[in-house]
């Protein structure tokens, strides 16, 4: 007898709640009208990041297209007049990428990037495939001071280390003064 | 003979009528049952086509239709062809005795409003209600699905289960009005509606009534979460559409059973009569689809348990108490 | 010819042609189908005879209730195809012998019988006179039977229970 009353009451507790529900606002959140701002570091729509003096980050080295799961991501390297290496082309096919953000993981210049902007659907699976103009963009992303030629210290046939082009001087890791 | 072919039409016209409502308001269920359901879960439902998404039910229709109609290669072509028509027809058949009027007088004529007044009218109803259970075990069965055939077997075990209890709980109803003919169980209710005196009947034709048209709770020959879609997994394109429109009508069918058994049927003041069934439709529509939004699904051994040892014993008793005081 | 003549062969037909294909039928389900229409035909035809109650009680029952528990050890059960299509003849013959018998005394009964060209009167059985004629004439038979049938309850249970505890 005891459990019958637990269970009507269990019963209306649960009936009264959903009732209850009747005359709240939905929390729903619609979409087109109104987009949740996403956080800043959201994995979507990739980009290619300049650096703060405004020279491509990229140095087409390969690590992004060879840690791809998906292998969705393809280049061609070259180097310019003073040495340096840049792509000749750069390719990413959305219609494959599964953001998973391992690129951005790999990429020693900070170079590739994923970006919050997830509206990239075509119905056109063609026109999701990304060439380097459309992938390459004006500012640093999310890492606005780090410009990898600064501190790239590697020893070459052109010069010592911080004798290259842009280059500045190694740190001396002996001292403590700035 | 003029008279034979007038009488005729007539019953067309009311054929027609009567199945345009229906289908058109199967339609509209649809989408009532989704507007409410999101409502209980704080969510909006549809309101994308159309004015709150008044043309849903048009987009689904026309979806449906629309789409490519898959038999497995190692289903039994002819039976799986065949479930969803049963379904759907038994259901669509079962309204031919419900009453949604006294009648109406045209040109000095006047005509019943109900498509049949069978003397049996109730035992048709659960006689196809009977039949309706073929459709969702050869479903699953012709399928040849693992999911489909559980679904099947779950939902011919449940459906022959619960309508024990749902015929006994009308046994007092019947017993009342003196008839089987559900034209005179609405004539018995004209001073009170058989709710006040039939609490316990009306409750246990409620819970058999949603275990019979596999509702959630007791939604298990389809349960989502276990068996995919159960018996109606392998079905794609208007036969699902069928399967759908049948498990709509089997509502409305329900809503209208318990509105013209328990609530006085299409009696009510001012407003005309079919208005008033149809209100008292909804609402009943209304509270099964609360109860949707408010109950998880039961397990298989707490179903056959509620449906063999509460609901059955309990309908007896009823029949055994009504019986007394009647003849006292 | 009237039309509750031409609705009466017509079912008559669909009853002789869906009994024929249940008992020739190699797939256990396609014959409780078609036995389900069979049924059906024969409940549309005692409608037809004016018996609605047992119309009605001849599909919850036989077609609702029985087959479907048919349908469902069938279901469970998986279907063996045979490949011979036709029994031994031995098996066959007595069968094809009796029915012939049956045909001809049946010729013999409707042509000879002196009411066959009479037609019978549409005739109403309601449920109440059903009911009446039932409990209260063969009222004796009806508690016989459902005496029995309680012991078959009981019967069951028992056995049912026994099972259980050994289990345990």
């Amino acid at each position: 007898m005891n459990d019958a009353v637990e269970a009507v009451k269990a019963l209306a507790i649960g009936f009264a709640t959903t009732f209850k529900h009747l005359f709240r606002k939905p929390i729903t959140e619609e979409y087109p009208e109104y987009k949740r701002p996403l956080p800043a570091r959201s994995r979507a729509r990739i980009i290619l990041t300049r650096d703060p003096d405004g020279a491509e980050r990229c140095v087409a080295c390969y690590l992004c297209s060879a840690v791809c799961p998906v292998s969705c991501i393809s280049m061609q390297s070259a180097e310019n007049e003073d040495g340096r290496r840049y792509a000749q082309w750069f390719r990413i096919n959305f219609a494959r990428c599964i953001y998973c953000g391992l690129c951005e993981e790999a990429c020693p210049t900070s170079a590739i990037q994923l970006t919050p902007e997830f509206e990239n659907c075509e119905n056109d699976i063609l026109a999701l495939v990304y060439e380097k103009k459309n992938l390459l963009v004006d500012h640093q992303g999310k890492d606005k001071e780090y410009n990898y030629y600064k501190y790239a210290g590697v020893a070459t046939e052109v010069g010592k280390k911080g004798e290259h082009v842009k280059e500045e001087r190694p740190v001396n890791i002996k001292s403590n003064l700035p | 003979m003029l008279n034979w072919i007038v009488g005729f039409t007539i019953l067309i016209v009311k054929l027609g009528v009567v199945l345009l409502v229906l289908l058109l308001l199967a339609a509209y269920l649809v989408w009532l049952e989704r507007k409410f359901l999101a409502r209980l879960q704080i969510r909006y439902g549809p309101n994308r086509a159309g004015k709150f998404g008044l043309l849903q039910p048009i987009a689904d229709t026309i979806k449906m239709l629309t789409k490519e109609d898959i038999v497995p290669a190692a289903a039994d072509r002819f039976i799986f062809l065949l479930a969803p028509a049963v379904v759907a027809t038994t259901a669509l058949m079962m309204f031919a005795v419900v009453p949604f009027g006294s009648h109406l007088t045209l040109w000095g004529r006047q005509i019943p409003l109900v498509i049949t007044d069978l003397n049996v009218g109730l035992l048709y109803v659960f006689a196809l209600s009977s039949l309706g259970v073929y459709g969702v075990a050869m479903g699953g069965w012709a399928s040849n699905s693992k999911y489909s055939l559980l679904g099947g077997i779950r939902g011919a075990a449940q459906m022959i289960s619960y309508e024990l209890a749902l015929g006994l709980s009308l046994v007092p109803v019947v017993m009342l009005a003196g008839s089987f003919s559900i034209v005179d169980i609405v004539n018995a209710q004209a001073k009170y509606p058989f709710i006040i005196v039939q609490p316990f009947a009306f409750v246990i034709f409620m819970i058999s009534a949603m275990a019979e048209s596999k509702r959630i709770p007791f939604d298990l020959p389809e349960a989502e979460n276990e068996l995919g879609a159960g018996y109606h997994t392998e079905y794609s394109g208007i036969r699902f559409g069928l399967f759908f429109l049948g498990e709509y009508v089997h509502l409305q069918i329900l809503g209208a059973l318990v509105a013209v058994l328990f609530l006085g049927g299409w009696r009510g003041p001012i407003l005309p009569p079919p208005v008033w069934l149809f209100m008292k439709m909804i609402f009943v529509a209304l509270i099964m689809i609360w109860v949707r939004g408010t109950l998880p699904r039961l397990r298989y051994d707490q179903l056959m348990a509620l449906g063999w040892k509460v609901l059955i014993p309990l309908a007896l008793v009823n029949i055994m108490v009504t019986g007394a005081i009647l003849l006292i | 010819m009237t039309l509750y003549a031409i609705i009466f062969y017509v079912l008559a037909a669909v009853i002789v042609v869906t009994t024929g294909l249940a008992i020739t039928r190699r797939n256990l389900v396609h014959v409780v189908v078609y036995l389900v229409f069979s049924f059906f035909g024969s409940a549309m035809l005692f409608y037809l005879f004016g018996a609605p109650l047992l119309a009605v009680l001849e599909v919850i029952i036989y077609a609702g209730a029985i087959m479907i528990l048919f349908l469902f050890i069938i279901m469970m059960v998986k279907t063996e195809t045979f490949e011979e299509r036709l029994f031994p003849f031995r098996q066959w013959l007595p069968v094809a012998l009796i029915g012939v018998v049956y045909l001809v005394i049946g010729a013999l009964i409707v042509s000879s019988a002196p009411g066959n060209q009479v037609m019978l009167k549409i005739a109403l059985a309601r449920p109440e006179a059903f009911g009446e004629y039932l409990f209260q004439r063969h009222w004796l038979a009806i508690e016989i039977i459902s005496l029995l049938l309680l012991v078959a309850l009981v019967g069951a249970l028992y056995l049912g229970r026994k099972k259980a505890e050994d289990d345990i």
